[in-house]
């Protein structure tokens, strides 16, 4: 069994590779097609778990505060992101109200939760939670489809658009999701498949 | 020129072996879903090419009534104007606002045409043995899957506009039909690329194996 285990194959070639515990730390690319087969993130464990608890705290700022503000003359308008989601939902773009609601807030939302309770359990030295493993698997299947930065940038492209017509001004939500955003960029860098499959592996 | 260095390379295919692509492990191959992570294996995935073109054509679908129908339906006193993806970049222009008119371009048009067009050079070309320097290959497939998400900027950028510009008489924004096509193309899309094959690219390149 321990010589399976030092061995590890490239998802995106299938070439497979035998890795010393040294070379499994550190940071290691597929000969044939360059994917990253280890990141080599030390701590990425915490990091993952941590910044996951820091942006569930943050998006519930982003969905209870005042998002945009806008002035036009006597006109006032103040939208939340919630506001933004039910843009659509009239009639036939039910559904995509719906999709919008999912990319931006409810699969973000699910990749910190799945992150928390496939992985807290290693951090805190306990025994796996119940189907941690399927957790940790849709955290990485879930990651495409969540738009959270995506987002911003059309925020940024629609104040522009906006810019001319009437004042703009930014509320604390704003500021939450764009944290929300930058952290999440950040987390990603310390997703090392390697480090955290053979974290929950290993952890019984 | 990378010829002598891809001889060690050994895939898991020829050792009767499967990788699995959700955590890399690597089991036997008549095993169903892997030990570690639980994710269904296969080998090779025989469909993704039939996948991957269902998909395209889904997304090429509902990609012509999203530029053909409005994306945007402004009133402004009692006028009503409707505005097409290509039509709201050309407004843009005429604000002078070059810099985000070119951000959308990018996004609404370049991008998704981009990638029906790298997406199907990719299927035809894996359909048989090729040539091609594989590396380039990997790199199209790479810039499909990550930047094909983008796309989704102009459905965001209607979702607030309409959120926002809700003033009555003086101006109302609201969503049109082809914000509905658009994300659905843009969605299609996104299948079509997660649906092929990446380890073709390197067996076909091999040419295919006596045995599978």
């Amino acid at each position: 069994m321990t010589a399976m285990d030092n061995r590890i194959g490239c998802p995106i070639c299938d070439a497979i590779y035998t890795l010393s515990p040294e070379q499994a730390r550190g940071a290691t690319r597929c000969r044939q097609c360059g994917y990253r087969l280890t990141l080599g993130r030390g701590a990425a464990i915490a990091r993952v778990v941590g910044v996951s608890i820091t942006n569930l705290a943050l998006m519930s700022l982003v969905i209870f505060m005042p998002f945009l503000d806008l002035r036009a003359g006597t006109f006032h308008n103040r939208a939340s992101v919630f506001d933004a989601i039910l843009g659509f939902s009239e009639g036939i773009m039910v559904p995509l109200s719906i999709a919008v609601l999912g990319f931006i807030l409810v699969l973000p939302l699910s990749r910190f939760l799945l992150l928390i309770y496939a992985l807290g359990p290693v951090l805190m030295g306990w025994r796996n939670f119940p189907q941690a493993q399927l957790a940790l698997r849709w955290s990485f299947l879930l990651k495409p489809w969540a738009m959270a930065e995506i987002f911003m940038v059309g925020v940024a492209v629609a104040l522009v658009k906006l810019a001319g017509m009437a004042t703009i001004s930014v509320g604390p939500a704003f500021w939450a999701f764009a944290a929300v955003v930058a952290l999440n960029v950040y987390k990603d860098t310390f997703m090392c498949r390697n480090t955290l499959w053979t974290a929950i592996d290993t952890n019984t | 020129m990378d010829g002598d260095r891809h001889e060690h390379i050994v895939t898991a295919r020829a050792m009767g072996q499967v990788v699995c692509r959700s955590c890399g492990q690597i089991s036997p191959m008549n095993q169903q879903r892997c030990a570690r992570c639980g994710e269904r294996l296969v080998s090779r995935d025989t469909h993704s090419l039939q996948k991957a073109w269902a998909w395209w054509l889904a997304g090429l679908i509902a990609y012509i009534p999203a530029n053909l129908y409005p994306m945007l339906r402004t009133t402004q006193m009692f006028h009503t104007k409707e505005s097409t993806i290509v039509g709201g970049v050309i407004e843009l222009m005429h604000h002078h606002a070059y810099g985000i008119a070119g951000i959308v371009f990018f996004a609404s048009v370049v991008i998704p045409v981009g990638k029906f067009l790298a997406i199907a050079y990719l299927a035809i070309l894996t359909a048989r043995a090729h040539r091609m320097d594989p590396h380039r290959l990997l790199w199209l497939y790479e810039i499909v899957e990550f930047i094909g998400r983008w796309s989704m900027i102009d459905v965001f950028v209607v979702a607030i506009l309409t959120a926002l510009v809700q003033f009555d008489v003086l101006a109302t924004i609201n969503p049109g039909i082809a914000a509905v096509c658009f994300a659905l193309s843009v969605i299609f899309t996104m299948l079509a690329a997660q649906s092929f094959d990446s380890r073709r690219i390197w067996d076909q390149l091999r040419g295919p194996s006596v045995h599978d």
